[in-house]
């Protein structure tokens, strides 16, 4: 095969590895989103002082960091029909739609590592700081409100911001639920052309590029969060 | 506890292909990081190249692709290599494709933990290595590895861990460890979340394996030192 019939090929596909491009930011932007909300609260009671607090959000995490996410999806989508009770129920219209399920468990999933960047983050504040807060009359919820979360989330930034590159990565093993993200779109591509090792180059690169994008974005932020200036002390 | 109807011996050969598969690729993948942190800690500027080459592009690419690549991309390639041995029809197997796509990944993060660990060691070792007369491969070899170990390690630890999840990976190219045979059990009892969920079980109870073996190993390699506490 030539270059310019390579060339053509890839042209001819350019749109959908756009659609699958989009589809996979999309799974991956929303994830770390309701991933960092569903995280705080999870975090916050993590880095509680009572084993009572933390015993939930502990075995929420160590269940869905220590499995594989395409195990996890497999349980979600094929494995939730097994039960009466969930094919019945309301959820059922969207808990059947490979989409929702592959959004709902990489939400899950991420949560999970967020809640943990989170919790490193807030025992990571200095002690001092907290005993300045409360030494001037705030109370235990102004603190947290005030010195503690602003600090511990220029802190946990730039974990964050490597949590979502490893959702973007991890994000690769949708496609084995039908979803048309960038391998899915990949995948097809490859059973029309026969051109495996093509079409694995460009999935490849569409992933670097996006990985170098996102770097250097949180970079930037970084600087205007002004990471490094509160980290240098 | 679960009905696993009859394949719970099915399981346990999933999970010993599991630990197989990934003492596989550490093995190979610990030469990779080995590899990659002397070339990004060399005087060489190519070499240093090399390195930052390999680490950045390896971690900016899902291990799904790394483990599919290494599958369906390499059959052209490795029939062109075996035609010259008169077997036009040789590939890579799943279990070798496996082990090469996840050293190849954790390969590329452990050159960064070595790196680290490299550069902790203070350049005298090298240096009285050297005065005494010993070649570069004794003193990397003799000094700076037994060294290197109690340093990377904790790092290292965390690697296996992540290792140990992406070898999930692999039954996407057929290979018959814990999620196929979950797979193939959930598609014949039409019981799959019975089967996912076990699956599941044994990740995590493999996990706490690992890390209470890996909580010894640092004991075992911390012994003399006393650990900085705040």
């Amino acid at each position: 095969m030539t270059l310019g019939e390579r060339w053509e090929l890839l042209v001819r596909w350019a749109p959908q590895l756009l659609e699958g491009t989009l589809v996979t930011l999309q799974l991956v932007g929303i994830a770390v989103v309701v991933g960092l909300i569903l995280a705080i609260p999870l975090g916050l009671a993590r880095a509680s002082r009572h084993w009572y607090i933390q015993a939930l959000p502990y075995s929420y995490i160590f269940f869905f960091r220590g499995t594989p996410l395409l195990l996890q999806l497999f349980l979600v989508y094929y494995g939730l029909s097994q039960f009466e009770m969930v094919r019945q129920s309301a959820l059922w219209p969207w808990l059947r739609e490979p989409y929702w399920c592959a959004l709902l468990t990489m939400t899950l999933h991420t949560a999970a590592y967020i809640a943990e960047i989170l919790r490193g983050a807030i025992q990571a504040v200095p002690p001092g700081e907290v005993e300045a807060a409360r030494a001037l009359g705030m109370s235990r919820r102004q603190a947290l409100q005030y010195i503690i979360l602003p600090r511990a989330i220029r802190i946990g930034l730039p974990a964050y911001g490597n949590e979502i590159i490893l959702m973007l990565k991890a994000s690769a093993v949708v496609y084995t639920v039908t979803l048309m993200d960038i391998m899915g779109v990949i995948r097809t591509i490859n059973s029309r052309t026969y051109q495996y090792e093509m079409f694995f180059l460009v999935a490849g690169l569409i992933y670097l590029i996006i990985t170098l994008l996102f770097t250097w974005l949180f970079r930037r932020l970084e600087i205007w969060l002004k990471v490094d200036a509160s980290r240098k002390r | 506890m679960f009905d696993l109807h009859g394949f719970g011996p099915a399981l346990v050969e999933g999970t010993w292909m599991t630990i197989r598969l990934s003492l596989a690729s550490v093995a190979l993948g610990l030469v990779f990081g080995l590899l990659g942190a002397s070339a990004k800690i060399s005087d060489n500027r190519l070499l240093r190249g090399c390195g930052g080459f390999y680490t950045s592009v390896v971690r900016g690419v899902p291990e799904t692709l790394w483990v599919l690549m290494a599958y369906f991309g390499t059959v052209s390639l490795m029939n062109w290599i075996g035609s010259y041995f008169g077997n036009p029809h040789l590939t890579l197997s799943p279990f070798v494709a496996g082990t090469l796509a996840l050293a190849l990944c954790f390969g590329a993060y452990a050159t960064e933990v070595f790196r680290g660990a490299l550069l902790s060691i203070p350049p005298g070792q090298k240096e009285a290595g050297q005065a005494l007369g010993l070649s570069n491969a004794r003193i990397f070899w003799r000094i700076t590895l037994p060294q290197l170990w109690r340093v990377a390690l904790p790092g290292l630890g965390n690697l296996y861990l992540i290792l140990l999840k992406d070898t999930a990976l692999v039954s996407l190219i057929t290979l018959d460890e814990i999620m196929r045979k979950a797979q193939v059990a959930a598609n014949a009892t039409k019981e799959p979340f019975t089967f996912y969920f076990a699956a599941a079980l044994i990740y995590l109870a493999l996990t706490v394996i690992i890390m209470a073996a890996l909580h010894w190993f640092e004991r075992r390699a911390n012994r003399g030192f006393t650990r900085t506490e705040l």
